[in-house]
């Protein structure tokens, strides 16, 4: 059974737990009593607003059936949040870390035999690792940090829709997994507009100088064309809102508790662009991407679950 | 205590010294040597000593205690804190056991090197304190060559490990590759290799400043190793492992000026015919003790005529970045065409000015193996001839990390004084040129903004940018007075050969504004509802 198959299985056989706003121990989601009539269905989009970033995770991820939905017994998971700098999570330049950490409990206690997770960061790799927080908080739930700051581990791919990126360099990580979850933060950038799913995955290649000097919003929406995430979570939970991407100062940071899952990451983009307070298609790599047709921003068009907690 | 237990005492000093020094140089995966380095380091002789100059205060007080212990015990420095020292016997252990047999002091050399040595530190150039001294020597050898050879063995096991899935042991980027300073390190291991194999402690006695300066105090030492006539029957032990070649057994006579305290001869003499003591035994000074001096002199006047050239040197101006490591392999799109106007190296934060720096730094390459960014790479010429070697901010392949402070925490010799990290942060050692002719944006109408994201101050920030149809395009802006120089936009710009923006050094740091911080404007409240 491939993926896709387990996918469609799972989506359409299980009726799972809900019971996500559960606070306490993960392992307790498989056994807990089916909640609401919407959970099964096959969202577009499901955005939570209103707890802590684990407790969203909770509650979105039961929406889409549990993490059985997208994790098989003994798959190899690949999260790829963002800690593309050494500030600490309040700044919100990295992605949360009790999302990160959340995830990884949940690919764990599906049966992933193991959950990968790193980042290709901006300042220096360790220093980006130990001051996110995610670096120990990943290892404490059981996940696996690896480096991505050497040219080593990167393998040469095609990028099959790509415009001005047909190639890049792409983390081994990323290529031997099976699941692949996009965990993006959502914030300001000085020049992509907003730094959300697509602009993450800048985060799994060597060569990110190329994409700078070769029309950035065009490579962005290329290189979307590589491999779509299994699936994208947005952690809006506290939100860079100027001085993107790096962030000046905790000034800087709006506290939005808001989280936005997709299986479509220009979905989910969309969706971020309205949290960050712009239009998708003012965002160019958003429109690039739907235009070349790798997913859609017609956000008006599309099934979201809407779950408000707290 | 027996004298025959020196030795051993002595070995095992020397080796709590080796090790713990060539580990400061060795810690790649940072576990320690920032916290250890300031007890490690606090005796060794020129660090301490220039510290001193600067500020003095306890902690730059090492210096005075190798003077008291090197008037009480003569060399002991020599053969138990400087690490060269101990270095060269293991060496010489390496190469073998060899006897060794008295030979004259090379005086004239000796006297004139440490006289052109202090006539032309004096005068404002270092370079030859920087190419003799021992710590220095000691820290680019273990830095410039042993470090490599354990950041291959490492990452070949890592590569072996990560077959098995282990990553515990992760691949290390290499370095800037400089390869004057390898060269220099290269060829000081080979000369002292080859010294210490045949002739022992030749090196201290005849090149090195600190082991002269040492020797001309342990004259005057008060334990010093004498002759028991009496009990001499000259079996010439003693002077077959006097790796000074100081002891004449047949004179029983014994160069305390040369003697470095490694007590062999103690452990040696099967009469007990040597002794560690106070008295005034034979009244041997040591060989050639007044030619000595007089060329020491001489030394001191030839030294003061070469001077002007090589100070001379030292304001030349920098010449182009040339050892720093190679771009990425990419082709570029489009060559750039307006080359960067350098009229200054960067130096590192905490180091005040280029005078102050390079007037300390001893280039021993503790603050360039200590660098988690790996933007310090020893110079070639940038600071002159006189400043080869000594670390510079090389922005070709990394930048400094803003909140980073390891380097000034670090310098032994004072070169790099400690800064917090709240004036680490406002310390303007350069400030960002924007050339717009090579910037992306400018050439090919797209976004690029690489050097905005990497600016912690936001010094460098996006304006609105002539707007083709459906862009909102932005381009670079540099404010000046809130820029501290980290390069973290020249790393960044993707431009090539020449950047689009680079950093200038400040040739005397700055202090930097303050970035505002304005209150946020209010947000579209949405509740805690979705706006979509």
């Amino acid at each position: 059974m491939d993926r896709r198959d387990f996918l469609k299985k799972t989506l359409s056989g299980t009726i799972v737990a809900g019971a996500t706003l559960a606070f306490g121990k993960v392992g307790g989601f498989w056994n807990a009593a089916a909640d609401a009539a919407e959970s099964g269905k096959t969202w577009d989009l499901v955005a939570v607003r209103g707890g802590g970033p684990d407790a969203m995770f909770d509650s979105a991820i039961s929406a889409y059936g549990g993490m059985r939905t997208f994790v098989s017994r003994g798959s190899k998971v690949v999260v790829k949040p963002n800690i593309g700098w050494d500030v600490p999570p309040e700044r919100g330049g990295n992605t949360n870390p009790k999302l990160v950490t959340r995830i990884v409990e949940h690919c764990l206690d599906a049966g992933a035999s193991e959950v990968t997770v790193f980042d290709h960061s901006c300042d220096s790799w360790r220093q980006c690792y130990l001051n996110s927080g995610i670096g120990e908080a990943v290892e404490k739930a059981g996940g696996k940090m690896v480096s991505a700051d050497s040219k080593g581990y990167y393998r040469e791919v095609s990028v099959p829709k790509g415009k001005r990126l047909n190639k890049a360099l792409v983390h081994q990580a990323l290529l031997d997994a099976d699941v692949f979850f996009n965990v993006p933060v959502l914030k300001d950038h000085s020049s992509s507009m907003l730094t959300a799913s697509m602009k993450n995955l800048m985060g799994v290649v060597w060569d990110r100088w190329y994409w700078h000097r070769n029309d950035l919003h065009q490579c962005i929406a290329d290189f979307s064309s590589f491999r779509r995430p299994d699936l994208t979570i947005v952690d809006a939970y506290n939100v860079m809102k100027r001085n993107g991407p790096r962030g000046v100062s905790v000034n800087d940071v709006v506290n939005m508790k808001a989280q936005v899952l997709s299986t479509d990451f220009v979905a989910a983009d969309a969706a971020a662009a309205k949290l960050y307070g712009v239009e998708p298609s003012d965002v160019r790599h958003i429109r690039l991407a739907a235009e070349m047709g790798l997913g859609r921003m017609d956000l008006q068009n599309l099934s979201i679950n809407r779950i408000k907690l707290g | 205590m027996q004298l025959g237990s020196l030795k051993p005492l002595r070995v095992a000093v020397a080796a709590i010294f080796l090790g713990l020094t060539a580990f400061l140089f060795l810690d790649f995966r940072e576990i320690g040597a920032r916290s250890m380095a300031d007890a490690v380091l606090y005796l060794q002789f020129a660090p301490s000593f220039l510290n001193f100059l600067e500020a003095a205060t306890l902690g730059a007080t090492g210096f005075l205690i190798v003077i008291v212990l090197t008037l009480a015990f003569g060399r002991v420095y020599c053969s138990t804190i400087c690490p060269l020292g101990a270095l060269q016997d293991v060496l010489g252990r390496l190469g073998g056991r060899r006897r060794y047999r008295f030979t004259k002091a090379h005086n004239g050399i000796r006297y004139a090197v440490l006289g052109l040595t202090v006539v032309l530190f004096v005068a404002g150039s270092g370079l030859l304190l920087n190419l003799l001294e021992p710590f220095s020597n000691f820290g680019r050898i273990l830095s410039n060559l042993v470090r490599p050879l354990l950041l291959a063995a490492n990452n070949l096991a890592a590569l072996v490990f990560e077959q098995a899935g282990y990553h515990g042991l992760y691949r290390v980027r290499w370095p800037a590759i400089a390869p004057l300073s390898m060269g220099v390190a290269l060829a000081m291991l080979l000369l002292v290799g080859w010294l210490s194999t045949g002739r022992g402690r030749l090196y201290c006695n005849t090149l090195c400043p600190v082991g002269t300066l040492l020797g001309i105090l342990s004259r005057f030492s008060v334990f010093r190793i004498r002759f028991d006539s009496g009990a001499c029957r000259e079996c010439g032990r003693c002077e077959r492992v006097c790796k000074a070649e100081c002891i004449d057994f047949k004179a029983q006579s014994v160069d305390a000026s040369r003697c470095v305290g490694c007590y062999n001869c103690l452990a040696v003499c099967p009469d007990n015919a040597l002794r560690l003591s106070g008295a005034s035994g034979s009244g041997s000074g040591g060989a050639g003790e007044n030619p000595g001096r007089r060329k020491f002199l001489i030394g001191l006047v030839a030294g003061s005529v070469g001077l002007a050239a090589t100070g001379a040197n030292a304001a030349s101006p920098p010449s182009a970045m040339s050892d720093a490591a190679p771009p990425p392999a990419v082709t570029p799109s489009r060559s750039t065409t307006v080359p960067e106007k350098r009229t200054s190296p960067v130096s590192p934060p905490g180091s005040r000015s280029i005078k102050h720096f390079t007037s300390r730094c001893t280039a021993c390459h503790l603050c360039v193996s200590a660098c988690p960014s790996r933007v310090l790479a020893p110079s070639l010429f940038e600071y002159g001839l006189s400043g080869m070697m000594q670390p510079r901010m090389s922005f070709q392949s990394a930048h400094c990390n803003f909140d980073c402070t390891v380097c000034s925490e670090i310098c032994p010799s004072g070169a790099i004084l400690p800064l917090s990290k709240e004036r680490k942060q406002r310390t303007q050692v350069g400030v960002a040129q924007f050339i717009r002719e090579n910037c992306v944006v400018y050439t090919d109408n797209t976004n690029c903004g690489a050097c905005s994201e990497h600016c912690p101050t936001k010094a460098v920030h996006m304006v609105p940018y002539l707007n083709g149809p459906g862009r909102k395009l932005v381009i670079p802006e540099v404010n000046a007075a809130i820029c501290v120089g980290c390069g973290g936009c020249e790393h960044a710009c993707p431009t090539r050969p020449y950047k689009a923006i680079y950093v200038n050094g400040n040739p005397s740091h700055k202090l930097a504004e303050k970035p505002v911080v304005e209150k946020m404007e209010p947000l579209p409240d949405t509740g805690e509802d979705f706006p979509f």
